[in-house]
């Protein structure tokens, strides 16, 4: 469970995000959704401390995050598994040894269990034969993938995603969703992912923070974001013909 | 003097290390290949021609019948231990190593790599730094040296074609009134040098801010800062050591 009390970041005096208060359960999916620029990539990074926020704090299953306590920092972090927005794969590394970077610097396991854990992983995101190729080599999807399969390969308690399925079909997009929902079932972890896509949020929303220009607006489950009466959160889930279509108000 | 102060944290958070020991041994490996193998075709080039203009620059200057040939090869061999070797081969290095540092540190930060290092609770400012830094600093100084011998030949191959220089001649001056704290002095530049290119041109990279557009900045900054260093701090050492 990962808990996020009254945090606030501003940059250059302009507040980002404004006293956003969350409970993330274990063994939830929980999703962040908002219009490009509201402070969700923001929001995690105060989260797993990339950029201290102003004020508030986050705590890690009781354990506060924010108090600048290096040696607890260090630890809890070693437990979370984060897909970037935009992959950050290692450049000068290839996809098997990005994969097991983790691995390398956190485990003392052996090469040949390493390498059947970096293919059990790649395999999970659906990639074979891609163990020798470099990032600049593949396509934009699938370095979403190998960052995910970076994110998990070291059996993470809290996984972080930020925009896992945009830049992909929607097929693998439904892919990525339902093995995000898998891991975080079986494994029983605290996963939390910054989304815009409302096909993920009806598959696997089973916590919705909606944000809005750097607030939080809203909050509840998937079947209770058809019905809220936030014009801002209806205006965004109901921005397609398609979510109109499926779900007539 | 703020940006020396945060320059100061810079360095500081690097010997507070967190990472296993071998880690370190391997990326240092990798980084000695980067820094020092990778300029060795540079160094070899700028080398060899400074040694020959050098020795040819000397001999025309002096003309005098009273002053005998060896001369020549002497003054030659000083200016190229004393301050060729060390000081303007640092500038060439800072063009080299000094952007090629801050512009792959500059690529990490800005596509997020360095985050992903953090979020896995490394320590990046030690992972990926102290190699570069310990790197240059075993590595400079063997090219300085490479850079000498390399400059000594060019001069003797250079005045010897042009016929300005006996090769006995040039043996013998090149061997005459050899000072040995020359070459002490000349290492000593050498690793002060390499600590401050990698570590003013790693700092640069580091704080990059933005995109692409910024990390081509931080490059040239990085080279910018590092050759004003270089020239600050051998303006120093000569004022220290021969003062
Ligand atoms: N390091 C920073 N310095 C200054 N401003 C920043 C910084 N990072 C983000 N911002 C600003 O904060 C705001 C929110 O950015 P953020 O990246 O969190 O948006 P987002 O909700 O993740 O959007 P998207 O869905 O497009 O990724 C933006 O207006 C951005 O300009
Ligand atoms: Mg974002």
């Amino acid at each position: 469970m990962i808990e996020v009390k009254n945090v606030s970041k501003s940059f250059d005096g302009k507040p980002v995000i404004e006293h956003i208060n969350g409970v993330f359960e274990r063994g939830n999916s929980n999703l962040i959704i908002g219009a490009s620029g509201t402070g969700k990539s923001v929001l995690l990074k105060n989260m797993v401390g990339l950029m201290p926020p102003d004020e508030g704090e986050v705590l890690y299953d009781g354990r506060c995050f924010t108090d600048g306590n290096k040696e607890l920092q260090t630890e809890v972090r070693r437990e979370i598994g984060m897909l970037f927005q935009g992959g950050a794969l290692f450049d000068s590394k290839n996809v098997e040894e990005n994969v097991g970077f983790p691995l390398n610097i956190l485990t003392k396991m052996k090469p040949d269990e390493k390498l059947d854990r970096i293919n059990f992983c790649l395999e999970r995101v659906g990639l074979e034969n891609v163990n020798k190729k470099m990032p600049s080599e593949l396509s934009g999807g699938m370095k979403k993938r190998v960052g995910i399969a970076r994110a998990i390969v070291n059996n993470p308690n809290y996984l972080y995603c930020d925009e896992p399925n945009s830049g992909l079909d929607p097929q693998t997009s439904i892919r990525i969703d339902n093995l995000i929902k898998e891991i975080t079932d079986e494994y029983n972890i605290t996963t939390i992912v910054v989304t815009h896509d409302m096909n993920s949020v009806m598959e696997i929303g089973d916590y919705v923070m909606f944000m809005f220009q750097g607030k939080k607006l809203w909050e509840g489950n998937k079947e209770e974001i058809l019905k809220s009466d936030v014009k801002e959160l209806n205006d965004f889930v109901f921005a397609t013909r398609l979510m109109k279509n499926i779900y007539p108000r | 003097m703020r940006s020396l102060g945060k320059f100061l944290i810079f360095i500081a958070r690097l010997v507070i290390r967190r990472e296993k020991f071998v880690t370190y041994i391997q990326l240092t490996i990798d980084e000695c290949i980067k820094v020092g193998y990778n300029s060795l075709f540079i160094v070899t080039i700028v080398s060899v021609f400074m040694g020959a203009v050098t020795t040819i620059q000397t001999a025309y200057n002096l003309v005098s019948p009273f002053i005998p040939d060896y001369v020549i090869s002497l003054v030659a061999r000083d200016m190229v231990v004393l301050e060729l070797a060390p000081t303007v081969m640092a500038i060439v290095y800072a063009g080299k190593v000094g952007s090629n540092i801050a512009g792959e540190l500059g690529t990490m930060r800005i596509t997020e790599q360095i985050d992903a290092l953090e979020v896995m609770g490394i320590n990046s400012t030690s992972y990926l730094v102290l190699p570069k830094i310990i790197a240059s600093l075993i590595m400079y100084p063997m090219l300085v040296v490479l850079s000498a011998f390399l400059a000594l030949y060019g001069g003797f191959v250079a005045g010897t074609i042009t016929g300005v220089i006996s090769a006995a001649d040039y043996t013998f001056g090149i061997r005459a009134d050899f000072i040995e704290f020359n070459v002490f002095f000349a290492l000593i530049k050498a690793f002060v040098y390499g600590f401050l290119v990698a570590a003013i041109s790693a700092y640069k990279g580091f704080y990059t801010v933005g995109g692409a557009l910024e990390v081509g900045r931080s490059s040239t900054a990085a080279v910018t800062s590092s050759c004003i260093a270089i020239l600050l701090a051998d303006y120093f050492l000569a004022q220290l050591l021969l003062g």
